[in-house]
Order: C-alpha cells, then structure tokens, then sequence
C-alpha cells in the first residue's frame, strides 16, 4: 500500500449541485514532492482538506500511513502525520509569541515540557526563523509568518506536509523563501509534500504534477511532460511558465533547444546554442 | 498603530519585568487593597504606599514619567469626583459660601483624599501593565483561575479565548486601518457632520470587519483543527511559571507596606 492512497473519492458540500470532487485516484509514495494545480473551483482545495480529515468524504476511501481519513474516530492520528499550512498566514497563528505558536501543536497532542523546547529549536531552525523565537508574529513579514506557520506543523513531526495555497497571498520574495524553505525539506529530511498551488513556477519543483479540472484528474506527470502540453493546459484554463513558453515558440521557429521549464535551463540552453546562431 | 495594541508594555529585563506574572497579579490587587486600607485623612500612609510605587518603578526600569502618565486618562474623573466634593459635603467647618455652594475644610480634604487615592491605585496597576506583556497575564491569570476548574469553569478555553483575542488585535487594527482607507477612497467621509452622522459612518467600517472576523475564526479553528487541538484534555503546556527569590521579595515588601498601613491607622487614630 502506498503512503497516501485515495480510492473512487466523491465529496459534495452541503447543499452543493454539484460534486466537487467525483471519482479522484490518488497515490503519493513516501519522500515524494507533488503538486497539485487547477483553476479555481477545481476541487484542489477539496482534496487537501480531505486528507487531513478537514473533510469526510461522501463516497470512497482514502488512507494515509494506513490510516483511514473517511473515520472520525482515527482523527486525531490522522492529523499527527499529515500537518497542513493554509492559505492565509494572519489566519493560522494562534498564539502572539513565535514560539508559542510553534508550541500548540506539541502542546495539543501532550509531548512533554521538556520535549517540546527541543521540537521547538528543530521547527524553526528547519525553516530558518531561530532568531525570531520571541518575536512577536504580528511584527513579521508575510512570507515570515508562513515559515513559522511551517514551523508549528513541523512540531508535531507530520509524516507528510500539505501546502494549500500556502504562498498564494504572498509577495514574491515571501514567495520564495516558502518555496525554498519546503524544498529543502523534501531534499534533505525526506518529507512528503503535497503544494495545491496556482503558481506554475513553483510546480517546477515537483517530482510530480496532478493537474486537477472539474473534480478530476485530467492530466499526470513529471512537470516537464506537463509542460509539453500546452494546449491541453490551455484547455483547463492553466498558464505554462514563460521560459517553457519561450522556448516552445524558439523550437516552433526551428532552433533545436530541450524541453525547459525553468529560467536557469532556459538561459543554459541559450547560452549553449548562442555559438550555433 | 500596531503598538497601540500591547498596551503600554514597556519592554526591558529588570527585577519586575522577570518577576512571575500570577505574584505581580496578585501583588496588584493586595496594593489595591492597602491603599483602600488607609484610613481617611491618615496621608502618612498615602506617602508609604507612594513610596513603594517609586521603588518598585526605580527597579523596573520603567521611566518614572509613564507611570504618572498613565493617570491622564482617568484625569476628568477625578477632577470631576474632587469638584463634587468641595462643592458639595457639608461636613466640617465652613470656609467660604455663596448661593448654593459651601466650601468646608472637610469637604477639601476628602477631594484631596479621594484624588490621592485613586491616582496611587491607577499608579500601582500600571506598573502591572507596564512590565507585563498581556499574554504573560492571560497566562497568570489562567494559572491563578486554575482552581475554579472544581466548579466546571472552562479555565483552559477562557485562558485560550483571551490569548487568541490579544493575538488578533493588530490583525484587526491592521484591517481597520485598510477598511478606513479603501472606504476614504470610495468618497467616505469620516471627520465631518455632527456625532449622529459620524457615528454613522462607522457603519461602512464596522461591517466589513465583523464579516470578515467571522472568516478568520472560520479558518482560524481549521487551522487549529490541522494542528490537532482537541481541547484540555491531554494537552501539555509548554511554558510555566515559576516563582523566583525576586516574587519573595516583593512580597515581603508588600507585606512591610500593608502592615505599616495598619500600624499607622492604628498609631494615629484620630485624624491628622
């Protein structure tokens, strides 16, 4: 059985017409980074919230660690492994002090006094805000106060982080110090990650890519075969990242550059062909 | 504007600042009742209680100026309570009279009293308010209410409810200050007209922010849902007070102070 395996998964809201998720199949081994994108209203929401048990599913079923998220009663240790960052960095905060924050997760699953002082010196320094333990989070940037929100999931040790939406009410650079901060703890702790994001920029640094429409998932891939189908992207209303753009239109002009999806490749490739010109 | 919110916390590490939150609450309030204790028109003891202010502010590292500052904001009622008393007590000999006022020596010295009196409470207290943070008192104060748990009051969520409310202060004055200025954009006008129609362009403001508290406590208690809060039960707590030499201290001072107000009360017993 794989880490995070959902089956024939259907959920409707309440009073919904619609199901905003119908029939999703979903497995995610254990260390894997994967992206999930789509329009608004696609139902990438739906499925982060589903996993952590936020959501029951109204039909099929779905387990994490073995652990099933469709029953209320494994709740609890449901949540101990998959730690979720939301959207909204003001809105996720529960205490005024950094290190307080970090602490209400430890503090809610009972780790002793102790412990916690130590998962607290491993959260932030993972996501690079030590010096801010006192700090006051009402006094940090954006981007600040979504690595402490990282911070104070890491603290329950989670088995698998879910980003949703997590950089999308960022500035650029918050942007980045996020991306960077859940990058680094994929490649050197082995964290499962699962980023619902609208951004394609940072899809490009998926091991995979779900690209969800309408409640399913229409298309499945490593980002550059993603990518390469451009007009189906187009279809569900997705955007390709402008150095894949570039070099889609140089290749549709007859110069023999790779499939590239980031600035860094393109300029590589630019610069490698540039002698060829 | 954000800083508005922590009160007046005056941040530094001295003797008070470090002392524990629940001997500070509690030493409060005993210094509430010594000044309470002083018996009427016995200022010797008004003297011993201002002292102690002056020394607990000298070891606060507090400047002394915003202690006295925060009187200010109880200034009219003073002024107000002590006119009523020179205006108006009867009692004592008359200085001066004219139409419906009479003037008594009496009726000066308790204006005198009352005032003395509550400047040196609103003085203790800010010396409370200045050299802890508001969280350390939420704190305190859940630890101190910890008993009421034998009479099934929800100590844990009241501590929680307070320390949530305190963290969204500068969240929401950061909003209001954005919803005043999108709304200032739009043509509101919030600084003209009589008090009906300025109390009615809050309306504009108010609503926005209600509506979106509503969102933020929505995904606010996901978050918290996320990050497996359950409630009370089984739950750990992270910080905790302890009790150093500097709370002994004080409160033997607090001690010396209250029983030196006695004493005097006693010594003097008749008026000075």
């Amino acid at each position: 059985m794989s880490f995070i395996e959902a089956k024939e998964v259907y959920y409707r809201y309440p009073q919904a017409e619609k199901d905003a998720l119908c029939g999703v199949d979903l497995t995610v081994e254990k260390g894997e980074y994967v992206a999930v994108i789509g329009h608004n209203g696609s139902g990438k929401s739906t499925l982060a919230r589903l996993l952590n048990g936020l959501l029951q599913p109204t039909k099929g079923e779905i387990f994490v660690d073995g652990i099933s998220a469709a029953d209320k009663k494994t709740l609890f240790e449901l949540r101990k492994r998959v730690g979720v960052v939301f959207q909204n960095p003001d809105n996720q905060l529960v205490a005024s002090i950094v290190e307080d924050d970090v602490a209400f997760g430890p503090e809610n699953i009972g780790v002793p006094r102790k412990e916690i002082g130590e998962r607290i010196d491993f959260a932030l320094s993972a996501v690079g805000m030590q010096e801010y333990r006192k700090s006051m989070a009402s006094r940090l940037s954006g981007g600040q106060k979504q690595r402490v929100a990282i911070a104070g999931v890491l603290a329950i040790r989670p088995e698998v982080l879910i980003l949703d939406e997590s950089t999308a009410m960022l500035d650029p650079r918050g942007r980045r110090e996020v991306t960077d901060v859940v990058k680094k703890l994929n490649r050197e702790n082995g964290m499962t990650v699962l980023a619902v994001t609208h951004y394609m920029d940072e899809v490009c640094e998926a091991d995979r890519v779900l690209v969800l429409s309408d409640g399913k998932i229409v298309m499945s891939g490593t980002p550059a075969e993603i990518f390469s189908r451009e007009e189906e992207l187009e279809k569900y209303e997705l955007d390709v990242p402008v150095p894949a753009r570039i070099a889609a239109m140089l290749r549709a002009g007859g110069m023999e550059i790779g499939r590239i999806y980031t600035k860094e490749e393109l300029g590589d490739e630019l610069c490698r062909l540039l002698p060829k010109i | 504007m954000k800083d508005v919110a922590f009160g007046q916390y005056y941040p530094a590490r001295s003797f008070v600042h470090r002392m524990d939150p629940r001997f500070k609450i509690v030493l409060s309030i005993a210094y509430i009742v010594a000044v309470f204790l002083v018996r009427e028109f016995h200022f010797l003891g008004f003297a011993a209680a201002f002292a102690f202010i002056v020394i607990a502010t000298a070891v606060s590292r507090v400047p002394f100026f915003k202690v006295l500052k925060s009187v200010k904001g109880i200034l009219f009622f003073v002024i107000f309570s002590s006119v009523l008393q020179v205006l108006f007590n009867r009692e004592g000999t008359v200085l001066a009279e004219w139409w419906v006022i009479v003037i008594t020596d009496v009726g000066l010295l308790r204006a005198a009293f009352i005032t003395l009196r509550i400047m040196l409470v609103v003085m203790g207290t800010a010396i409370l308010t200045l050299t802890t943070t508001p969280v350390e008192i939420a704190d305190g104060l859940e630890s101190l209410l910890t008993p009421l748990k034998w009479i099934k009051f929800p100590v844990h969520e009241f501590a929680l409810i307070m320390s949530i409310a305190l963290r969204f202060i500068p969240t929401l004055m950061d909003e209001t200050e954005r919803i005043i200025n999108a709304q200032k954009a739009r043509g509101a006008d919030f600084e003209s007209g009589n008090l009906f129609k300025r109390i009615r362009a809050l309306i504009p403001i108010l609503i926005p922010l209600l509506v979106s508290s509503f969102r933020r406590a929505d995904e606010l208690g996901d978050a918290m849902d996320a990050r497996c809060y359950s409630g009370a039960k089984g739950r750990t707590k992270y910080k905790k007070m302890r009790p150093t030499y500097r709370d002994f201290i004080a409160l033997a001072l607090m001690a010396g102070l209250i029983a030196g107000i006695v004493l005097l009360n006693g010594v003097l017993g008749v008026p000075v």
